[in-house]
């Protein structure tokens, strides 16, 4: 390692913050590293909180990555939970929280998402996003009271949500505003069986329609008229409309941000400001694999790749390298593994297999594979993404279709 | 060094076949299968990104 940096800050005490401090440490960094978070727990895992957690016999609270006791202990951080960051100043190299400042060599920023606010439901008992603990403890306790639930928007947090509920046998409405679901993350000619999925599964799908007004009594929400001037009975309102970066608190410190606010990065995820850099939901980075088409994720995969990456190529400037990051997300509907790995920007998405419960997809751009979507191809999903990497012709990825399907047999 | 799957955590998500596809397979059951548990020490780096890869931690590497 060659570094003379002995002060390491990480903000955002979640994956891509803790894979930060993972990979210092597992590189050797003997500085000090403070893990700013503005959650009141340690570090703990999202992807549950709209699968397993919302199950009639799921454990009552959500247990951490690692206790704090480990985090302080083993990896030697100076963990500073319920503590938001409130402003970077990089000419003085300095993290603003409240009325402390703390002082860094390396930043590695990674303060994610926070789910969208929806104005005409702010403040209605009932009402929740899902993006935290709490909140995911909230919509449990409301499916265990039996609660009538309505979704408003049919994305994959949503989707889930609305699993849930049915595997309890509870009424569920999605209400979503695009006349298909999804049709962002995975294409219109996909996006026609994701609606087959919850219909078949009894989920009340209203698709190009959007809640007009919210109705609520002493004790929270009561239900939803429609823009088509249906009323909706429901006491549990889950929010499944997206989330935005996190970065209120770098407004005025002169980083570049994108226009949803994401910290733009390079290749290597380094901001233009010196040593600081930027990983997981919060980031815009540049795809190598996919002629440098700028994004921002908000996937598992990526956010503990780019997590550890950031801290290894902070450290280790001389030795960073483009990432070579294929994105990756699975998602679980009705008992159903939906797989997308790699980017649905294509020229084409052609359906291999339309039947919905073995359902494939492949994306072309160009004479190249970019892409594939699958529904329980567990087997097979990274077979694709092998081609997916080494830029293969779209060709190569029909005939891996083919001999999947021909092992099947 | 050595590798281990705990098959109760696996939910067969496949990350650790991207990462080393001669070492970790998906199998018919929907999960890991690994075909060599033991590899050789100049593979460690792939293995290490299987392991950090893999969403619901059911990886770990012995030395
Ligand atoms: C319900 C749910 C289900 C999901 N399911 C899947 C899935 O099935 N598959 C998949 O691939 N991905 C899934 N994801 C996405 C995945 O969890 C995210 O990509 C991942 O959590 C991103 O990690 P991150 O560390 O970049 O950001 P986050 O997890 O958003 O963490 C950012 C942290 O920073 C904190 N923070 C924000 N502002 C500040 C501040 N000013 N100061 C200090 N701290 C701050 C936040 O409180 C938060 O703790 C899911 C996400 C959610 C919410
Ligand atoms: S990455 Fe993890 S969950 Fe996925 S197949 Fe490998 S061991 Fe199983």
């Amino acid at each position: 390692m060659t570094t003379d940096l002995r002060r390491l800050v990480v903000v955002g005490a979640s994956l891509a913050g803790l894979r930060a401090v993972e990979a210092a440490r597992r590189a050797g960094f003997t500085g000090s590293i403070t893990l700013i978070g503005a959650e009141r727990s340690a570090p703990y895992d999202r992807p549950p909180l709209s699968k397993a957690l919302l199950r009639a016999d799921a454990p009552a609270s959500v247990s951490p990555f690692h206790t704090e006791e480990h985090l302080r202990t083993e990896l030697g951080v100076d963990l500073r939970c319920g503590a938001p960051a409130t402003g970077l100043d990089i000419d003085h190299r300095r993290v603003l929280v409240g009325a402390d400042r703390v002082d860094y060599d390396g930043l590695i920023i990674a303060t994610g998402a926070a789910a969208n606010a929806w104005p005409l439901g702010a403040g209605v008992p009932g009402v929740h996003p899902l993006r935290t603990a709490v909140d995911a403890l909230a919509i449990r306790a409301a499916l265990d009271a039996g609660k009538r639930v309505a979704v408003i928007g049919a994305g994959f947090i949503g989707s889930e949500v609305a699993s849930a509920a049915r595997a309890r046998d509870l009424p569920v409405t999605v209400i979503e505003a695009a006349p298909q679901p999804l049709t962002r993350s995975v294409g219109p000619s996909v996006a026609d069986v994701l609606t087959g999925l919850h219909r078949s599964a009894g989920v009340d799908l209203r698709v190009g329609t959007q809640v007009t007004e919210v109705h609520q009594n002493a004790s929270g929400v009561t239900g939803l008229t429609l823009g088509d001037g249906n009323y909706l009975p429901a006491e549990l309102v889950v929010l499944g409309i997206g989330a935005r970066p996190a970065t209120g608190w770098l407004r005025d410190s002169g980083l570049a941000l994108h226009r949803d606010g994401g910290v733009l990065v390079d290749a290597t995820l380094a901001t233009r400001a010196p040593g600081v850099y930027a990983a997981g939901d919060v980031a815009h980075a540049p795809l190598s694999v996919f002629d440098d088409e700028v994004v921002r994720l908000e996937h598992w995969t990526s956010a503990a790749e780019q997590g550890a990456a950031a801290a290894r190529h902070l450290l280790d400037p001389d030795t960073a390298r483009p990432l070579q990051t294929v994105p990756y997300f699975w998602s679980d509907w009705h008992g159903h593994r939906l797989q997308f790995v790699g980017v649905p920007t294509a020229d084409e998405a052609r359906v291999i297999r339309p039947e919905p419960e073995q359902f494939l997809a492949l994306y072309r751009r160009g004479d190249r594979v970019v892409g594939a979507f699958t529904v329980n191809g567990q087997r097979e999903i990274m077979r694709y993404r092998r081609h997916i990497v080494g830029h293969a012709p779209f060709e190569d990825a029909l005939a891996e279709a083919g001999a999947h399907d021909r092992a099947a047999v | 060094m050595r590798i281990v799957a705990d098959i109760g955590q696996c939910e067969g998500l496949g990350m650790c076949e991207a990462m080393a596809p001669d070492i970790f397979e998906v199998g018919p059951e929907g999960h890991v299968v690994i075909h060599d548990a033991s590899p050789d020490e100049s593979r460690r780096q792939d293995l290490q990104a299987a392991v950090d890869a893999c969403p619901v931690l059911a990886l770990t590497m012995q030395d």
